[in-house]
């Protein structure tokens, strides 16, 4: 059986490419970094992958507004191609900014076509960028990447990630399809965690698939013990991260169709 | 066609917030803001195509509207969308014509995604102020203190009557002369004064006299050239002097005192290490690189960038920050950044207005802006900010300090790079502009009250993507071996970057060809621009095809401009005809030295006053705790992505309360064992008072750091960076010779060699006070020590944090009464007493045992003592743990046994609580290894001192069971973070 291969999109600005690799790696894949114009000159690149990646960064230096530009990149120069990805089984992560990304592309939304976008990854209520160790309860649902997994830690490290809409019957809409599979979670001495305010503490998102995610928090900067701020002295530091179940999660899932 | 798409939030967001209390802080009763970002679009296209470009790329549908419209149009300045105030005042601000406009670029190249051209796009942010509650002039102002800044923006209010955005038409050839002969010296020091030179008539001297054998005057871009050349900051010109030097330790004659100080240790520390040197290049490129593993070799630079700063914090600290990481990159065949550090020297932030000067920055507003710039570059870069420091000092009011850090990773065995004859000179990155001209001389001469309106130019904006993408072509290009030598454009520019890597062989280079962001330019303005984001490389005309193709996949410019020769001379031509010819020799080699007084007279020591009434143990603790310089940093570090590159072991803040941390400590290579610290060392209160110890503490601080988390002490490199004031005064010259012989003298005795560093004299700020009488303030004297440390094995990191209650705790070296320069005399305004003196030996033996320590794995946590001694140390380790910890004060093995310490005695105990000395530790250990640590730690001066608890107080006592304070760990804390707590407005 061939592992399992995932293309690590970057561009402009992408500054997460190199560690997001390393962990689908650790988890056992193969992966290649890809430049955002190498891809939109050939997008039958993608058909060497079953799981395409949009990892952190400041895409296009987040100009205009986080994701923006690379999202119109994605939608004028690879949406047809993304598409026959996404319908022939692959998987797609957006990671941070790669969630920023997903959303203002459409593809993590059912009203795609209607062009309508209701929910949106705002300024963070303080108005400025943090990087803090957050809870997460994951209500995994048919979400590929979260099977396992229960409450755990992540880093987030993000300036405009608080969830929000215009539009409240459109979130009832999502939230019934179960598409708001990760959200922010109490610590252990009960202290609500949000770190920017996101509405009913939504952390990341799935489509109706459950094979297109997009999440603020960084996987990847934990899928081992001594990531985590308080690993000296109270973890193995030999002990894998929550995060690497999620690079697994994907591999395992794309292992299955592809043996 | 000038066209404005509007973006209108619907709901104020926190920077509104912000502004409005900014606003009422100024005595300026507003009630309401409105904000929009505005984009100036200049192009041929329609009305149906521009409201496409706000629809699809300009506005979030869910949070945004805009509104699109001609720019003038009535429209636009129309009450905001959702608004009810009708009479409203306008206020606009833009980026100055040639400023840098990150975003409006990025959003000139998004637009032809949609298939609209546009010609120039600028951006502006528009403020509506209800009309009833300010004048016109009051919008102003306070647009000047909140919202622009005079060196980049300006300020429009009511409507923008722009018709065109591009300007500027192609600069015609024409050469200027500047003719030197006749000139008495003080017409040379006027001249140099008028064109910003910084040269001394003595150097002006040396210039004449050599275009006199030429038989000429020289050309304005040739005196340009040599005043970049020959300035302060690119050529040690003052630590590089012969000086006479007179001291309490006796008379110093130095023909370098750079040389034979700061190298010279690193000299002797290698012949000692022989095969084991593990050195590589120091003092001689971009950055210093020494070896980590059997693959790699680390390289790491700390700069300055102060004046740019005072002036612009925002933008002054991002290109700060931008320049020392294209330092690493351009070190040998190039070099990944993986981390960053900063560090800030402000005056306090709640500096009463009413004694700052005209002219400078209110230091909260500065500080909010150089953290801004730090973090929106670092942040952008994809490289973790993960050290640094805030130091506080009225001294630094008019002439803050802003270092940029930055340590990078490099293949074994790239570091040198050589250029070849017949290389061609490729300019890569961003375009040239007008931006930062005279950056380089102007950072030599000292600020003054008109700095900021007269020396706008020399600001530049930084733009991080521009860099990013620079980074991954250089990155790239290097793993192709694709280029012979590469640095990066700094200060000076062009003229300094293609000299220096001239400076053997000479080059000839074509000025026109140099890119430029608009037309207008002049030959010398090119040269000397200081435009950021830009590397120059050499490359083998062979090679040239490939590397532009890889220029070309990751978006970046490169450009042949030249060629290096093997002539000797810099030729310099626009479109063939020649505008300027140096020899290369006289350049680097022909500047005059001077031979320079220096003089040291400690000031007489004095014993201690004190005034302790009303207060206890425990307030002075709690005061401490929320000082200025001890205080908790998290506003600043949370807004760093410290995390970011995966690489993240130690981090600034740490444990499960997020105490601070020694060194901070990131893996060298993913999935691979081996770990690089930083620590940082900066005893500034030292520095007025006794030089040569602040250099020794400092330096012996940034290795404690380095040794409490788990580092080897055997393989620390060390990096100076030295901020002084006027060092043409004998007086202020001989603290910086001490200096010097401090750095010599520890760096020799601990065996860690210094690789790389930087100097920034001249920071004194000059201004007429309200009877117009001209007064002067100059930084105190000022070492930042970094220490780049490593270890084997990440796992073995120790975090100082308390791990588990009835563990015990320890302390190891010993404590004599050094309350000179202390925090404890800081706060409470006293002067006098000893500052610590460092006993080499003893501290040599302590940074051992703690590593045998280490080695063996029996520290459960490890914290050096340094600002506040041993009292704040325990504090922070049980903030970080959670954890109380009972201690008795009276078990601390003491220097001087006359002292002996009573509980009832407040004096005799604060004394012993939070003396300076250096070179000792806190450890916790497991009570099974007890034993262990005993006999490891053998016959140097330590002692238990008491044991963790779950009770979450801290009780110190003195002597069995005479307690001398309990404080509950949270209101520590809480001590700890009132001021980052509190630093949650401030505009940048």
């Amino acid at each position: 059986m061939l592992a399992p291969r995932a293309l690590i999109l970057r561009g402009p600005g992408t500054n997460c490419d190199e560690e997001t690799a390393h962990a689908f790696e650790r988890a056992g894949g193969h992966t290649k970094r890809v430049h955002v114009q190498a891809l939109a000159q050939s997008p039958s690149l993608l058909d060497d992958f079953q799981i395409f990646c949009i990892p952190g960064g400041f895409s296009y230096g987040d100009d205009i507004a986080s994701g923006r530009i690379l999202a119109l990149e994605l939608t004028q120069r690879l949406g047809d191609a993304l598409h026959r990805f996404h319908d022939r089984g692959g998987l797609i992560l957006g990671i941070c900014n790669g969630f920023q990304v997903l959303l203002q592309t459409g593809l993590l939304l059912p009203d795609w076509d209607t062009g309508q976008r209701s929910v949106t990854l705002a300024q963070n209520t303080s108005g400025r960028f943090v990087d803090c160790w957050v809870h997460l309860q994951a209500k995994p649902g048919n979400c590929v990447f979260l099977q396992g997994l229960d409450h755990f830690e992540l880093p987030v490290a993000h300036a405009e990630g608080r969830f929000t809409t215009s539009d409240e019957a459109s979130l009832e809409k999502l939230e019934a399809g179960g598409q708001f599979v990760l959200q922010y979670a109490q610590t252990g001495d009960g202290q609500q965690t949000n770190p920017n305010g996101s509405i009913r503490n939504i952390a990341g998102m799935c489509d109706t698939t459950g094979r297109i995610f997009g999440l603020m928090p960084h996987p990847e900067r934990f899928i081992e013990a001594t990531q985590h701020p308080a690993w000296s002295g109270r973890l193995d530091p030999q002990a894998d991260g929550a995060g690497l179940t999620f690079f697994r999660n994907a591999l395992r899932v794309i292992g299955k169709d592809v043996g | 066609m000038l066209w404005e798409v509007d973006v209108h939030l619907r709901q104020n967001d926190a920077a509104t917030q912000e502004i409005i209390a900014a606003a009422n802080d100024l005595g300026l009763k507003i009630h309401t803001l409105h904000t929009a970002t505005a984009w100036l679009i200049e192009g041929d296209m329609s009305l149906t195509e521009v409201q496409k470009l706000g629809a699809c790329l300009f506005t979030d549908p869910v949070t945004e509207v805009c509104r699109v419209a001609r720019v003038g149009d009535k429209e636009l300045i129309t009450k905001p969308p959702g608004s009810s105030e009708a009479n409203n005042l306008i206020l606009h601000v833009l980026p100055k014509p040639g400023v840098t406009d990150p975003a409006a670029e990025s959003a000139k190249e998004a637009m032809s995604l949609l298939g609209i051209r546009a010609t120039a796009v600028r951006s502006v942010k528009k403020y509506w102020l209800p009309a009833d509650c300010i004048t016109p002039k009051q919008a102003e102002e306070t647009a000047w203190k909140l919202l622009a800044s005079e060196a980049i923006h300006e300020v429009v209010i009511g409507a923008l009557e722009l018709t065109k955005l591009s300007g500027g038409d192609a600069w015609k050839l024409h050469r200027k002369q500047v003719p030197l002969n006749g000139l008495s010296d003080s017409d040379l020091e006027e001249l140099s004064r008028r064109q910003c030179l910084a040269l001394t008539a003595n150097e002006l001297h040396a210039v004449r006299d050599h275009f006199n054998t030429l038989d000429r005057d020289p050309f304005e871009i040739e005196l340009e050239t040599i005043a970049q050349t020959w300035s302060e900051h690119c050529c040690h010109k003052t630590l590089g002097s012969p000086i006479d030097h007179s001291g309490p330790d006796g008379d110093f004659c130095y023909d370098n005192l750079l040389k034979e100080t700061v190298f010279a240790s690193t000299e002797v520390i290698r012949k000692q290490l022989g095969e084991e040197d593990w050195c590589v290049s120091v003092f001689r490129d971009n950055s210093g690189v020494v070896r980590f593993d059997g693959d790699h070799d680390i390289c790491v630079k700390v700069e300055t960038h102060n004046h740019p700063s005072a002036i612009e914090p925002y933008g002054g600290a991002a290109t700060g920050l931008g320049g020392v990481i294209r330092d690493v990159l351009g070190t040998g065949h190039g070099a990944k950044p993986l981390a960053n550090l900063d560090v800030f020297c402000v005056a306090p932030l709640e500096t009463p207005p009413a004694t700052i000067p005209p002219g400078i920055i209110p230091p909260k507003r500065l500080l909010h802006g150089v953290v801004g710039g730090v973090r929106d570059y670092g942040n952008r870069m994809g490289i973790p900010t993960i050290a640094g420091a805030v130091a506080f000092h009225p001294g630094y009011l008019g002439n803050p300090l802003v270092f940029c850090g930055t340590v990078g990773l490099m293949p074994r065995d790239s570091a040198n790079g050589r250029v070849e004859p017949g290389d061609l000179v490729i300019t890569a990155g961003g375009r040239t502009g007008r931006d930062g001209i005279h950056g380089a001389t102007f950072s030599s001469i000292e600020l003054s009250s008109e700095s900021e309106s007269k020396s706008g130019g020399s600001v530049q904006i930084g733009h991080a993507i521009h860099e990013k993408t620079l980074t991954d072509f250089v990155l790239a290009a290097s793993e192709e071996n694709l280029f012979n030598a590469i640095t990066d454009c700094g200060a000076g520019g062009l003229s300094s970057a293609v000299g220096e890597m001239g400076a053997e062989l000479g080059a000839n280079v074509d000025l026109e060809k140099v890119p430029l962001k608009y037309d207008g330019l002049s030959a010398t303005e090119a040269w000397i621009s200081e435009a950021q984001e830009r590397m120059v490389l050499a490359v083998a005309p062979s090679q040239w095809p490939r590397l532009s193709e890889i220029a070309q996949q990751e978006g970046v410019e490169a450009t042949p401009i030249g060629t290096f020769t093997g002539s000797g001379q810099l030729v310099l031509r626009w479109n063939g005809e020649l505008v300027g010819e140096l020899n290369c020799h006289f350049l680097h080699e022909g500047r005059p030295r001077q031979r320079l007084q220096s003089l040291f007279k400690p000031p007489q020591n004095t014993p201690p006053r004190w005034s302790l009434e009303n207060t206890t143990f425990q307030t002075v603790l709690l005061e401490l705790l929320q000082s200025e310089d001890i205080a908790s940093k998290e506003w600043i570090i949370r807004q760093y992505d410290h995390e970011v590159q995966g690489k993240s072991v130690l981090k600034p803040l740490l444990g499960p309360m997020g105490g601070p941390a020694d060194a901070t400590v990131i893996r060298g290579v993913l999935g691979r064992p081996r770990g690089i610290l930083i620590g940082i060392g900066l005893r500034h209160h030292l520095g007025p008072i006794q030089p040569y110890e602040m250099a020794v503490g400092g330096i012996v601080e940034a290795i404690a750091n380095c040794v409490a988390s788990g580092a080897d002490p055997e393989q620390i490199a060390l990096l100076d960076n030295f901020c002084w004031g006027d060092c043409r005064r004998p007086e202020s010259l001989g603290t910086l010779v001490e200096a010097c012989r401090g750095c010599y003298e520890a760096a020799v005795a601990l065996r860690a060699p210094f690789v790389s560093g930087k100097d920034s004299l001249n920071n004194v700020f000059t201004w007429k006070d309200d009877a117009g009488i001209t007064q002067e303030q100059s930084i105190p004297p000022t070492l930042l020590a970094t220490a780049i440390g490593q270890i084997n094995d990440v796992s073995l990191c120790v975090s100082s944090d308390f791990k588990k209650s009835s563990n015990r705790i320890a302390v190891i070296g010993v404590s004599k009464t050094e309350l000179g320069g202390s925090q404890l005399s800081v706060i409470r305004r006293v002067t006098g007493g000893d500052v610590p003196k460092v006993n080499f030996e003893e501290c040599q033996k302590v940074f051992r045992s703690i590593h045998r320590l280490n080695q063996q794995r029996l520290l459960a946590s490890c914290h050096d003592l340094s600002d506040g001694g041993l009292g704040v140390a325990l504090a922070e380790m049980a903030i970080g743990g959670g954890l109380g910890a009972t201690v008795d004060l009276a078990k601390i093995p003491l220097h001087d046994l006359t002292e002996i310490m009573k509980h009832d005695d407040l004096m005799s105990l604060l004394r012993v609580a939070f003396t300076e000395s250096t070179g000792r530790f806190l450890i916790e250990v497991h009570e099974d290894d007890t034993t262990a640590v005993e006999s490891t730690l053998g016959n140097i001066p330590w002692s238990w001192i008491g044991h963790v608890t779950n009770d979450n107080v801290l009780t110190i006592c003195c002597g069995k069971g005479s307690i001398v304070s309990q404080t509950s760990v949270p209101t520590l804390a809480n001590a700890w973070r009132k001021q980052s707590n509190s630093q949650t407005s401030g505009t940048n």
